[in-house]
C-alpha cells in the first residue's frame, strides 16, 4: 500500500518544529508501524535525509519506549496496543496520515517524535517503592495475600511507563500512571509502611513536574496499552485524601 | 595461554557459599562511599546490583541506554523464574535445582557457580515479593508455582505473562530510591562506548550522551558491566533493538577474556519471519507447548496447502515421533533444531518455507474454547495482533528464533574478569548456564549476581584499592575518548552508499545461516572469509546522516554494527574450534544417526575464553577445565 | 492547617474541592426542583412551601451564604484547573481525535460559565425580581407571596421560557458528566460501580432536565395558568 505521512520533525528541543510531508511507497501490509517508519526511514536515507527519529526498543509491547500520536490517537487506532505492536493491515491504501510525539509540558521533545520522559522516574522517585533492604525479607509466604488483591495489585503494576496517558489525556494529566503506581502497592502488605507518605510525595511530584489535572475524561484508559483501568485513578484520589486526613491529625 | 584462576573457594559444594562469604573482605560502612562503583546496565542485574550497592553506602554511578533504567530488556520475559523454593513439596531442592541447571547446561557450567545460584534463588523471592512484585497466588493466599521448560516440578514464579517486567519494577523502584537517596547516580540516554584501563585495573568508562552527543569519561574503583546478550549480532532475535555487545566486546579489545561466545540459544517458538522489512521476531511462551502440537506436511508438495486441507494422515507430528516420552515439550534447542531440519527438507509452511505449525484443534476438541482461551488468550491476541491470523481457527505457524547468549565475559566466582576491577553481571558473563540456559533460569541469574553475590563478592577487589584513586584527568582517559572521537568522526566521515541496517542484515544472515542452529566446519569456515569482507565495506561505503553532536539514531547503530561485525567472526571462530556438539552449538559433524548431539568430553569438557591480542592477529583461546565432582557426565536424552 | 493548604495547592486536593461543591451543588438542584415542582400541585402548595422557606429568617441566609460560598468555590477552583491543565500541554495536537471522552465532558467550563450567568439572571428574575418589581407585591388569597403566579407570569415570554429550558439542558448536560465524575473524583467509583455509575448519571441528570423543563413548558403549552392576576 502506499500512504502519505504528515510527520513531525524538530532538531532539538530548542528549535521550532513543523510538519514535513513524506510518501510511503510500497509498505507491506503485514508490517508493524514501526518497520514502516524504517522503511521510509531506508528511502530517506537513500535520498541523504536525515531519517526519521522515534523512540523505540522491545518492539513487543511491553518495554514503553514507542511513543507516536498517529491521527491523534496516542499508539494509535488499535486498543490495547503499543505503536511497535501496530499493524499495517489496520490501515487503508492512500491514507494520509498524522505522526506526532507525545505533546506535554512535561514531556518536553528532545528531536522529532522523540519525547524526554524522566518526569515519571522523579516521580517513583518521590515513593513509589518500598524500602526493603536485600537480605532483610521474611520468607516470602510469611504474610499470604489474598489472590484478588494481588490479581488486582498486578492489573495496577501491568503500567508499561509509556507515557500515552499522558499524550491522549486532554489535559496533559498523568493521573493514570501515578494512580497505577500508587494503587499497586497500597493493595499488597508489603506497601503499607509508606502508603501515606507514598501517595502524598507523589502525587506532589506530579503536580511539580507540570502534569495537568484530570477531568475525569478517560481518554487515557482508551490508549493505554496495558488496559490500565481509571479505578485506580479513583482509588489514588482516595489515597490521597485519605493521606492528608491522616497527616493532618497526625495519625 | 593464560592461567585462568576461577577461585573456587575449597570444601564441599554445600559449604563453598558460605565459607566464601566469611573469608571476603569486608569494607567498613564509614569507608564505603569513599569509593566509587560504574555499574552500566540497569536491567535485572545492574539495578539490582546498583540499588543493593547504593543501598549499603558506596557511590554508584549507573548508565543505561534508554530513557529510563525501567526500559531494560529483561523487562520482556515472559515465562517466569524458578527458585529452589519447595513450596509444592514436591521434592525441589537446592541440589535438584543445581542438578537440572547443570545437566541443563549439558554439562558445560561450573558446578560451584550453578550451587550458589541454586542456594541464593530462594532469597530472590522473598526479596522480591518484599519489593511488592505481584506474583501469581493461589486462592489461600499463598504463592503459586508452575513446572516450566519440562521440568519436573513445579518451582517457577510467574506474575501473569510478564513476570520480566515485574522483577524489574521491583528492582528499578529499588534503584529509584537509591536515586532519590543520593546514593546512586542515574545517567539514562547515554551509551558506554569503551572502558578505560589504568595500570591494568578496569577504572573507568567513557560514554556518549546520546542526546547532546557529549563525549565524555567516568572514573571509579571498579567497572560492572551488566550490559546484557549479545543475541542481535543475528540482526533478527526476540531481543531489543537496542540491545548490543559493544560493551562487553569493548572490554574484550582492552583485555578482558571472552568466553564461550558460540554458545547462544535459539527459542523453538517465536513467531516466523513475515518478509525482509522485518525487524525483530516475538517469542510465544514456551507454554504453548503444553497444550499445542507440532506439525508439518508429509509431502513437500501439501505445503502450499491450507492447512485445514492436509489430512490428518498426510501430517507428520515430528517432535511425537521422534521423541515419544517428551513429544512436543522436548528441550529447546532439542525442538529447535527439529524444526529446522524439517524446513530444511523442504517441509516448512509459511512465507518462505520457514514455519511449522502449533495447532490447537486437538486441545479445543477436547477441552473446549473457553479453556484453550483461558489458558492462553493474551498469547493469541499477541499472535493475532501480528499475523492477522486466528489460531482458533487455523494452526499457529512458529519458527526458531535467537534468543539468548550464554556465552560472555569470563568471571570468576567473585564475578571478576580475568581484567581486575573489572565485574560482569547477568546475560553479560558466562558463568551459569553452560552450553544451553533452562527456562526460568535468566531471570534467577540477573538477580542473583545483583542482590546476593557482588554485594560480598565486590569487597575482596574494593579492598585491594584503598589510596588508590582515579580521576579523568590521568592521561588514560584523554587517550580513550580521543580515540572515540575519532572513531565517531571516522564513521560520520564515510558518507557512502548503503545503510546502517543494510550492513546488520547481511552479517545477521550469514551468521543465522552459517553459525546459527546448525554449524559446520566448511559453512564455520566460509563465515571466517566473509565477514572481514562485510566489515571492510562497512568502513568504506556505509553512511551515516545528521551530525555528531545531536540524538542520531543512525550513529549509534552505526558504533553497535561496527562492533558486531568483528565480534561475529569471534563468535564463528569459537564456534569453529568447539569441535562437539553441546547444547545450543550443534556441530553437524558430531550427531548420531538419527541426529541426536554427540558431546566430547575428552576434549571439550572447558571453558574456552578468548584472549583479544590485536586487530591483525588472531585472538588466543585460552582454556578454564571444568570439573565434576558432584555429578556424572550423562548424555541427555528426551526419547 | 498546613497539611489543608497544601491539600488545596495540589490537583487533586483541588478536585475534590469541585466534587464536594458539586455535591452540594447537585444536592440542591434536586432538592430546589422537587420544591419547584409543588407549582402542579395548585398555588396553595407552592406558596405556603415558599413562605416556609422565607420564615426560615437567619437561616436562610446562612443557607444562602453556604450557597454563594460553594458556587463561588466551585468556580474558582474549577477555573484554577482549567488553568493548571492549558499550561501542561503548551503546543497542541494538530490533530486530534477523541476516543471516549463524551461531549459532556468536554463541556464542562462551557456548561458552567452559561449557568452562572442562568443563576445570576435567574436571582434577578425571582428572587430579587428586579426584572418585575410589581411581583414583589403579589399575594394570594391568605396573604402569602404568590410564588405560584410569579412562576406563570415568569414564563410567559417564550424567550424567557426558551433560555430556562437551554439553562437547565446545559444543567443536564453538566450534570450527566458531574454526578459520575464526582464519585470518580471522591473514589467512590470502584470498578463493579464504573458501569451502572456511567449508565445512571445521565439518567439522573434528564430526570432533573425534565423537572425543571417541565414547568416553562407547561406555562407555554397553557397547562399552568395565572390564578390570581
Ligand atoms: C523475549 C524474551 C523472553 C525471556 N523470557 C525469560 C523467562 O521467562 N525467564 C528467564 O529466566 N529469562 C528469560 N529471558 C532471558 C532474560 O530476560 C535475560 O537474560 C535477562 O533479563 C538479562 O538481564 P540483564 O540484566 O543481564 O540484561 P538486560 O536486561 O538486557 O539489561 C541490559 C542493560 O544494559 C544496558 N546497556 C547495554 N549496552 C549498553 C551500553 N553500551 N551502554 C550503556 N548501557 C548499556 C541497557 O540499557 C540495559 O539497561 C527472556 C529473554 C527474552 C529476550
Ligand atoms: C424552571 C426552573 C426554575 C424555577 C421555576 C425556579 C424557581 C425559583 C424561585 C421561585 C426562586 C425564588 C425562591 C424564593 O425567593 O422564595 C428561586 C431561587 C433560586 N433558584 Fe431557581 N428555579 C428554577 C431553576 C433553577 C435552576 C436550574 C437553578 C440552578 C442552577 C436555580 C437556582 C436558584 C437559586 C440559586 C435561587 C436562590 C435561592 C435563594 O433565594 O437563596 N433555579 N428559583
Ligand atoms: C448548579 C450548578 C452546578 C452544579 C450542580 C455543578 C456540579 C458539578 C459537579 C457534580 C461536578 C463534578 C465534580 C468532579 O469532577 O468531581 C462539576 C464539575 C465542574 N463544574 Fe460544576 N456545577 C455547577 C455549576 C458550575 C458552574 C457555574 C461552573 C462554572 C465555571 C462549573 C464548572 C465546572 C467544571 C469546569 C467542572 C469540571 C472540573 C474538572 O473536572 O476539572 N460548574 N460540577
Ligand atoms: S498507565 Fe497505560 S498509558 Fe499510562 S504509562 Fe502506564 S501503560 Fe502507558
Ligand atoms: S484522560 Fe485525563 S482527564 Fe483524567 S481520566 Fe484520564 S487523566
Ligand atoms: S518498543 Fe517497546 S513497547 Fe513498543
Amino acid at each position: 500500500m502506499n500512504l502519505t505521512l504528515r510527520v513531525w520533525r524538530q532538531a532539538n528541543g530548542k528549535e521550532a518544529g513543523k510538519f514535513v510531508e513524506y510518501e510511503a511507497k510500497n509498505i507491506p501490509e503485514a508490517c508493524s508501524f514501526l518497520e514502516m517508519l524504517d522503511i521510509v526511514n531506508e528511502d530517506l536515507d537513500a535520498k541523504g535525509i536525515e531519517p526519521i527519529a522515534f523512540d523505540h526498543d522491545c518492539r513487543e509491547g511491553i518495554c514503553g519506549m514507542c511513543s507516536l500520536v498517529i491521527n491523534g490517537v496516542a499508539h494509535g487506532p488499535e486498543r490495547a496496543t503499543t505503536t511497535c505492536q501496530l499493524h499495517m493491515r489496520h490501515f487503508k491504501d492512500g491514507e494520509v496520515i498524522y505522526i506526532e510525539p507525545w505533546r506535554a509540558a512535561a514531556f518536553p521533545v528532545l528531536k522529532d517524535l522523540v519525547v524526554d520522559r524522566t518526569a515519571f522516574d522523579r516521580i517513583q522517585q518521590a515513593g513509589g517503592f518500598v524500602t526493603a533492604r536485600a537480605g532483610s525479607p521474611p520468607d516470602a509466604n510469611s504474610v499470604p495475600i489474598p489472590k484478588q488483591n494481588a490479581d488486582m495489585a498486578m492489573d495496577a503494576a501491568a503500567c508499561i511507563g509509556c507515557g500515552a496517558c499522558v499524550a491522549a489525556c486532554p489535559n496533559s494529566s498523568a493521573m493514570l500512571f501515578v494512580g497505577a503506581k500508587i494503587s499497586h502497592l497500597a493493595l499488597l502488605p508489603q506497601g503499607q509502611p509508606e502508603r501515606t507518605r507514598r501517595a502524598i510525595k507523589m502525587v506532589r511530584t506530579m503536580d511539580q513536574e507540570g502534569f495537568g489535572n484530570c477531568s475525569n475524561f478517560y481518554e487515557c484508559e482508551a490508549v493505554c496499552p496495558a488496559e490500565i483501568d481509571v479505578g485506580f485513578i479513583a482509588r489514588m484520589n482516595r489515597e490521597f485524601a485519605l493521606a492528608t486526613v491522616k497527616e493532618t491529625v497526625g495519625l | 595461554m593464560a592461567k585462568l584462576d576461577s577461585k573456587i573457594p575449597d570444601g564441599p559444594l554445600e559449604k563453598k557459599w558460605a565459607k566464601h562469604c566469611f573469608d571476603s573482605k569486608l569494607i567498613n560502612p564509614a569507608n564505603r562511599r569513599k569509593y566509587t562503583i560504574i555499574v552500566v546496565g540497569s536491567g535485572l542485574a545492574g539495578a539490582a546490583a546498583a540499588s543493593t550497592l547504593g543501598d549499603m553506602g558506596y557511590k554508584v554511578k549507573c548508565f543505561c541506554y534508554q530513557d529510563s533504567p525501567r526500559r531494560a530488556h529483561s523487562i520482556a520475559a515472559q515465562g517466569g523464574i524458578n527458585a529452589a523454593k519447595n513450596y509444592q513439596n514436591d521434592g525441589d531442592s537446592v541440589h535438584r535445582l543445581f542438578y537440572d541447571t547443570v545437566k541443563g547446561g549439558d554439562f558445560r557450567a561450573r558446578e560451584a557457580n550453578v550451587y550458589r545460584l541454586a542456594e541464593v534463588s530462594a532469597n530472590i523471592i522473598d526479596q522480591c515479593v518484599a519489593q511488592g512484585v505481584p506474583f501469581a497466588r493461589e486462592y489461600g493466599g499463598l504463592l503459586a508455582n508452575r513446572s516450566f521448560g519440562g521440568a519436573q516440578v513445579s518451582r517457577t514464579f510467574y506474575a501473569r505473562g510478564q513476570t520480566g517486567q515485574q522483577l524489574l519494577i521491583g528492582a528499578y523502584s529499588a534503584l529509584e530510591r537509591q536515586i532519590a537517596a543520593g546514593t546512586v547516580e542515574m545517567f539514562a540516554r547515554t551509551e558506554m562506548l569503551d572502558l578505560v584501563v589504568v595500570d591494568g585495573h578496569a577504572k573507568g568508562i567513557v560514554v556518549r550522551d546520546m542526546v547532546t552527543g557529549e563525549v565524555s569519561s567516568h572514573a571509579g574503583d571498579t567497572v560492572l558491566l551488566a550490559t546484557g546478550g549479545y543475541g542481535n549480532v543475528f540482526y533478527l532475535s526476540t531481543n531489543a533493538k537496542g540491545c548490543n555487545a559493544t560493551a562487553a566486546y569493548r572490554a574484550y579489545k582492552r583485555g578482558a577474556f571472552f568466553a564461550n561466545p558460540c554458545y547462544t540459544q535459539i527459542h523453538p517458538t517465536c513467531i516466523p519471519v513475515a518478509g525482509d522489512y522485518q525487524s525483530k521476531l516475538t517469542l510465544m511462551s514456551e507454554s504453548l507447548r503444553n497444550d499445542g502440537r507440532v506439525w508439518v506436511p508429509k509431502r513437500k508438495e501439501d505445503c502450499g496447502k491450507p492447512p485445514s486441507q492436509i489430512a490428518e494422515e498426510d501430517r507428520d507430528y515430528y517432535l511425537e515421533r521422534k521423541y515419544p516420552s517428551f513429544g512436543n515439550l522436548a528441550p529447546r534447542d532439542i525442538s529447535s533444531r527439529a524444526a529446522k531440519q524439517v524446513c530444511d527438507e523442504g517441509r516448512g509452511v509459511g512465507p518462505g518455507g520457514l514455519g511449522v505449525y502449533l495447532d490447537f484443534a486437538d486441545a479445543i476438541n477436547r477441552l473446549g474454547e473457553h479453556v484453550v482461551r483461558e489458558r492462553y488468550g493474551n498469547l493469541f491476541d499477541m499472535y493475532h495482533k501480528i499475523t492477522g491470523e486466528n489460531a482458533y481457527q487455523v494452526p499457529m505457524r512458529i519458527y526458531p528464533a535467537v534468543h539468548y547468549t550464554m556465552g560472555g565475559l569470563w568471571v570468576d566466582y567473585n564475578l571478576m574478569s580475568n581484567l581486575p576491577g573489572l565485574h560482569v553481571l547477568g546475560e553479560a558473563n558466562f558463568s551459569d548456564h553452560g552450553a544451553n540456559r533452562l527456562g526460568a533460569s535468566a531471570l534467577m541469574q540477573g538477580l542473583a549476581d545483583g542482590y546476593f553475590v557482588i554485594p560480598y563478592t565486590i569487597g575482596n577487589y574494593l579492598a585491594t584499592q584503598s589510596g588508590k584513586k582515579v580521576t579523568t584527568d590521568h592521561p588514560e582517559f584523554k587517550k580513550v575518548e580521543a580515540e572515540i572521537n575519532a572513531r565517531i568522526a571516522r564513521l560520520m566521515a564515510i558518507k557512502g552508499k548503503r545503510t546502517v541496517d543494510s550492513f546488520h542484515r547481511e552479517l545477521g544472515l550469514l551468521l543465522w545461516d552459517k553459525c546459527g542452529m546448525g554449524r559446520t566446519d566448511a559453512g564455520l569456515r566460509e563465515a571466517l572469509e566473509k565477514i572481514p569482507k562485510i566489515r571492510e565495506e562497512f568502513w568504506s561505503n556505509v553512511n551515516v546522516h545528521g551530525t555528531a553532536d545531536s540524538l542520531n539514531q543512525s550513529l549509534e547503530k552505526a558504533g553497535r554494527v561496527a562492533d558486531f561485525l568483528e565480534f561475529g567472526e569471534l563468535m564463528v571462530r569459537d564456534a569453529l574450534e568447539r569441535r562437539e556438539s553441546c547444547g545450543g552449538h550443534f556441530r553437524e559433524e558430531f550427531q548420531t544417526e538419527d541426529g541426536e548431539a554427540v558431546r566430547n568430553d575428552e576434549e571439550f569438557t572447558h571453558v574456552a575464553a578468548w584472549e583479544y591480542t590485536g586487530d591483525d592477529t588472531p585472538p588466543i583461546r585460552n582454556v578454564e577445565e571444568l570439573e565434576f565432582d558432584n555429578v556424572h557426565l550423562a548424555v541427555r536424552s528426551y526419547k | 492547617m498546613k497539611a489543608l493548604i497544601s491539600f488545596y495547592q495540589s490537583s487533586i486536593g483541588k478536585k475534590w474541592i469541585v466534587a464536594l461543591t458539586g455535591v452540594v451543588l447537585v444536592l440542591f438542584v434536586t432538592g430546589h426542583m422537587l420544591g419547584n415542582l409543588q407549582v402542579f400541585l395548585g398555588a396553595e402548595a407552592i406558596n405556603i412551601y415558599a413562605e416556609k422557606l422565607q420564615n426560615l429568617g437567619e437561616l436562610l441566609w446562612v443557607v444562602r451564604a453556604v450557597l454563594l460560598a460553594t458556587i463561588l468555590l466551585h468556580i474558582t477552583t474549577t477555573v484554577l484547573l482549567a488553568i493548571q491543565s492549558a499550561k501542561a500541554r503548551p503546543q497542541k495536537y494538530a490533530v486530534t481525535r477523541r476516543v471516549q471522552a463524551t461531549i459532556a465532558a468536554r463541556t464542562m467550563l462551557l456548561s458552567g460559565l452559561v449557568l452562572i450567568s442562568f443563576i445570576i439572571f435567574h436571582i434577578l428574575h425571582f428572587t430579587a425580581q428586579t426584572v418585575d418589581p410589581q411581583w414583589r407585591q403579589w399575594h394570594d388569597a391568605a396573604g402569602r407571596h404568590d410564588v405560584h403566579d410569579m412562576i406563570v407570569a415568569g414564563f410567559q415570554s417564550p424567550l424567557v421560557a426558551g433560555f430556562y429550558i437551554l439553562a437547565v439542558f446545559l444543567l443536564c448536560l453538566h450534570m450527566s458528566h458531574g454526578i459520575q465524575s464526582f464519585l470518580q473524583t471522591l473514589g467512590v467509583r470502584t470498578r463493579a460501580l464504573a458501569a451502572p455509575v456511567a449508565k445512571l448519571s445521565p439518567l439522573f441528570a434528564w430526570a432533573v432536565f425534565l423537572g425543571y423543563a417541565s414547568i416553562p413548558l407547561a406555562v407555554q403549552f397553557g397547562f399552568l395558568k395565572l390564578l390570581h392576576h
